[in-house]
């Protein structure tokens, strides 16, 4: 049973548009809870939002990725000394009233890493356009394969972790497109995994990263560091027994 | 058989490089580390120039029998291969290492601005 100190990670690249939403929203749902934006070098106002929404923000020097800077805010949760953290995304798509619903399994000691999915419920709302889809199934079928456990949903940045999580995380995290990769990691490092349902919003404001040569990027980077992740060795957290 | 103008011309090209990369690091815009490959691909390549029958024996075990020198363009590239493949390996660690940086820096800041407030 974990009952300990709650950290908020919200990495934002230019979302002065939706960010000081997502902070009030956050600080709605546990207003005990510590708000840590990643601002990865924005040229708009977006890390003076955050602040000003009562947000602790981390300025990178220089923009590194969405992995570098979500991996700043495990980082921050680990030397902190944090129990629990939950990783939102700053365009505002992530619904901070389900936080609760990630946490559960985590307040509960089942789960060191949970995922907000789309797609553990079938009849779930959310239906992505088909090439999107396809991509999501795909990813989702091989790192099942290669981590010996069925993953409905491994692009999603809604997660919630616990120590072991947060430990592991601070030091192995991939820096770009790192969410597919980062289950992996996590399955092959022996955390426990659960999944929760979660609906995802449109983007509040700004415009989405992914175009059509990046996607080609993003299979192509993916797919190799799936294959490369498969061959390492991770050292094993025996997690269950502590 | 090699001819000599090819000899001639490798061994100067060689000997080009080696004295490039031994200026560059005597005047330290070169580190040693990374001219340690560069120096290897300079004195194979002169070797194979200045020791013609040498050659013509290597051509002969790979198969190259019309042209003996088309084995001092094989070595010569498989020598850049190797030096891009770890300048690829370095610049893959400066990435991280430069990553690791910038989010220390953040960690500090934020740590200095929390004990230390700016003047407002």
């Amino acid at each position: 049973m974990t009952d300990g100190r709650l950290v908020a990670i919200v990495p934002a690249w230019n979302e002065e548009g939706a960010i000081g939403r997502v902070v009030d929203e956050i600080r709605a749902f546990d207003a005990g809870a510590t708000v840590v934006v990643v601002d990865d070098a924005s040229t708009d106002g977006t890390p003076s939002v955050a602040e000003a929404h009562g947000a602790t923000v981390l300025r990178l020097l220089f923009n590194v990725g969405i992995g570098g800077a979500v991996q700043t805010g495990f980082r921050y949760a680990r030397d902190d000394g944090y129990d629990v953290a939950v990783r939102l995304d700053g365009d505002g798509q992530h619904d901070a009233s389900e936080i609760g619903k990630l946490l559960a399994p985590i307040r509960a000691g089942t789960a060191d890493l949970v995922i907000g999915s789309r797609f553990v419920d079938p009849a779930g709302g959310y239906r992505p356009p088909f090439a999107r889809r396809m991509g999501i199934r795909v990813f989702a079928r091989l790192v099942s394969l290669l981590g010996g456990q069925k993953v409905t949903d491994t692009t999603s940045g809604f997660v919630a972790l616990n120590r072991a999580g947060i430990e592991l995380f601070a030091t192995e995290y991939p820096h770009d497109y790192p969410e597919v990769e980062a289950t992996l990691v996590a399955l092959r490092s022996g955390l426990r995994l659960a999944q929760v349902q979660v609906e995802m919003r449109e983007r509040q404001a700004g415009t989405s990263s992914i175009t059509f040569v990046r996607s080609l990027y993003y299979i192509v980077k993916v797919m190799l560091a799936l294959l490369v992740a498969s061959l390492r060795r991770y050292p094993r957290l025996e997690t269950a027994r502590r | 058989m090699t001819p000599i103008r090819a000899s001639v011309a490798g061994a100067i090209a060689s000997i080009i490089l080696i004295l490039v990369v031994v200026e560059l690091v005597r005047g330290r815009r070169l580190k040693e580390r990374y001219a340690l490959l560069w120096l290897a691909t300079g004195v194979v390549l002169l070797v194979l120039s200045i020791w013609r029958e040498g050659l013509n024996t290597i051509a002969g075990w790979l198969g190259v029998t019309s042209y003996p020198p088309a084995v001092l363009f094989a070595v010569a590239t498989l020598f850049i291969f190797l030096v891009l493949l770890h300048y690829s390996t370095v610049i893959s660690r400066l990435t991280d290492e430069n990553v690791d940086l910038a989010q220390r820096i953040a960690l500090l800041e934020e740590k200095l601005s929390r004990e230390r407030p700016p003047e407002g």
